[in-house]
């Protein structure tokens, strides 16, 4: 605030041609010190460029389309800021998004639980992974890199010998209303989307849950002599991120109306996520990251898959441009956050 | 009863606490008068962070009591502690680098209305209270990372005083500390002592700086304290000389039968 008064003092001293200039040119300091400006710029220019290239980009279907590769994603790389910013990794949430639909499947067809008690379930089940990350992690202190990658591989051969690798149904209840809130019609997974990224970015922002994960990734030993419960928020962030996996893999599921086990270890999610969280800014080390930003890194690559696709580009050079954006993006984080610590912009 | 405890803030007595077969605490007595400033002193691994540590209840000591007001406690936890009135400054100050200085003066206090932070009255508060104390930041919503190593130090201790620490532990708190930045930390616990409200153990090394600000310097060897006089009747000199002289007498000593557990003495700790 006592910036403010500072700006306050300083435009009244400029002349009064100058003052509006001013004013622009502290906004446009204070845009470049959001951690989000530049990939907002980036997903806007693709989508101009794409725009301009091939009108199709901006028909009904496709937009369509971007929302939903863009959602799952950004579902699991909302959660993914919450654990990178506390200072772990989850690589196990791709193999959870595979389990969830089948609990679903199961509870369902075999034991008979109605549809939602089945979903939230799943969604149960899928936080007590998450817990047993967290726990594995702190408890046992092993890095959460190692330990997610024991349960990524203990949770995909769980759904490869219950489903014996064969796709299921989505289950006869679940079919028509729920199956179009929770995914299937045009604009649920983006409603979904926006919901938990917007929720989400209020938790780490303004909340002392947020304000604690901040900390305990940014100084784990303070944040203890503090009185902060660190465990507790660690364990809790894997729990968010394990069950926003479960939602995006229930929701991805009734959209293309199979459940199928042969996701690759759900690999391809994961990565995705972590990609769009380390696009969006977040740091890998902890203590700091957005969730805006991790949105707008998921419709980055969306933008990208989606644009290149329709103006005749084949999919392989995608990983090119993927691999090359997460470099720029991470060397430009490193570089930003230097200026920002010595004081300019 | 703060009567009956003399005017005393804090006093251990016979305090001893081992670690597997090192004995880091033999036999600890200290007496802490309210408003007072306790230097202590000591070479690497004489036990004051250890004692720190027991005071603060980060460890249980094996045997002695503890006494704060004058009153006997048992100190479960640091979060006892805190209750308790007894808050630590830590060397590595617990401030987190990401978050803005008043995040970090409200670190695990934050003032909320659920379910968000009140970061307008965190602000208004934490500024106000830096002005009170006479510490001198760019503002309250800059990163902790920009501040140098002394402003640092400062809003850890302004911290402390503002969540109503009655006795305030300083773990060296001029290490590592220039000596403009080390005078303002001086400044702060000089102005503390004015005000008469708190009374502060001092963990230091150099033994010019804490002279200026002590009122007492206690002097801790092989887990007892072995010299304690009041700041007026003692000097830069003597302080010097009863150390190196127990450098000394364990060099020789551990040359001539070279125990493993005293090695430890001048070495790390």
């Amino acid at each position: 605030m006592s910036d403010t008064i500072e700006v306050a003092k300083r435009v009244e001293a400029a002349p009064p041609g100058r003052a509006p200039r001013r004013i622009l040119r502290r906004a446009g300091e204070e845009f470049l010190r959001r951690r989000e400006a530049s990939v907002l710029v980036v997903a806007v220019g693709l989508g101009l460029y794409f725009m301009s290239a091939e009108p199709a980009f901006l028909t009904y279907d496709n937009l369509v389309n971007i929302s939903r590769a863009t959602a799952p994603t950004a579902i699991v790389a909302a959660g993914m800021v919450l654990v990178m910013v506390s200072g772990e990794i989850d690589l196990s949430v791709g193999a959870v998004y595979a389990l969830a639909p089948f609990n679903m499947h199961y509870l369902i067809d075999y034991y008979s639980v109605p549809v939602i008690p089945a979903i939230l379930l799943a969604l149960l089940i899928s936080a007590a992974i998450g817990f047993a990350n967290g726990f594995i992690t702190w408890v046992f202190k092993v890095p959460s890199f190692v330990t997610t990658l024991g349960t990524l591989n203990l949770v995909i051969g769980i759904v490869l010998v219950t489903s014996h690798a064969y796709p299921a149904p989505i289950p006869e209840q679940a079919v028509g209303t729920i199956q179009n809130w929770l995914g299937a019609a045009d604009w649920s997974q983006l409603l979904w989307c926006v919901l938990i990224v917007g929720f989400l970015h209020l938790v780490l922002t303004s909340t002392r849950w947020g304000l604690h994960t901040v900390a305990v990734g940014g100084n784990l030993l303070g944040a203890t002599e503090a009185g902060i419960r660190t465990g507790r928020i660690k364990i809790g962030n894997f729990m968010i991120v394990a069950t926003l996996g479960g939602l995006a893999g229930i929701m991805d599921a009734f959209r293309v109306n199979t459940i199928d086990p042969n996701l690759g270890g759900g690999t391809t999610i994961m990565f995705a996520a972590v990609s769009a969280a380390v696009i969006g800014g977040t740091a890998l080390a902890g203590g700091s990251g957005t969730v805006i930003g991790a949105f707008l890194g998921a419709l980055v690559l969306a933008e990208l898959q989606n644009g290149m696709n329709l103006i005749g580009i084949s999919a392989n050079p995608y990983f090119l441009i993927l691999g090359a954006a997460i470099l720029i993006s991470m060397i430009a984080n490193v570089y930003l956050s230097r200026l920002r610590r010595t004081g300019r912009t | 009863m703060a009567a009956n405890g003399n005017g005393e803030a804090l006093r251990v007595e016979h305090i001893a606490k081992r670690f597997g077969g090192v004995t880091a605490l033999a036999d600890v007595n200290l007496r802490l008068p309210r408003g007072e400033v306790l230097g202590l002193i000591g070479d690497n691994g004489a036990g004051k962070s250890t004692l720190i540590k027991v005071i603060c209840g980060f460890h249980q000591p094996d045997a002695g009591r503890i006494f704060v007001n004058g009153e006997e406690v048992v100190i479960k936890s640091v979060d006892h502690a805190r209750a308790l009135g007894i808050d630590t400054v830590y060397q590595d100050l617990a401030l987190v680098n990401e978050l803005t200085v008043y995040h970090n003066m409200f670190l695990n206090r934050e003032l909320v209305r659920w379910p968000l932070l009140s970061n307008r009255r965190m602000q208004r508060l934490a500024r106000q209270h830096l002005e009170d104390m006479g510490v001198n930041v760019p503002s309250v919503d800059v990163e902790v990372a920009k501040l140098s190593g002394g402003q640092r130090q400062a809003i850890a201790v302004a911290r402390s005083v503002y969540t109503d620490a009655k006795i305030l532990l300083l773990d060296e708190p001029l290490a590592a500390m220039g000596a403009k930045e080390g005078a303002l930390i001086l400044d702060l616990v000089r102005d503390l002592k004015r005000k008469g409200e708190v009374s502060i153990v001092i963990i230091a090394h150099n033994f010019g700086q804490i002279l200026e600000v002590c009122d007492r310097i206690n002097l801790l060897q092989h887990g007892t304290i072995t010299f304690d006089k009041p700041t007026s009747q003692t000097s830069v000199q003597e302080l010097t000389d009863l150390v190196v002289a127990e450098y000394r007498a364990a060099r020789t000593r551990g040359l001539a039968q070279d125990p493993p557990a005293e090695a430890r003495g001048p070495g790390r700790g």
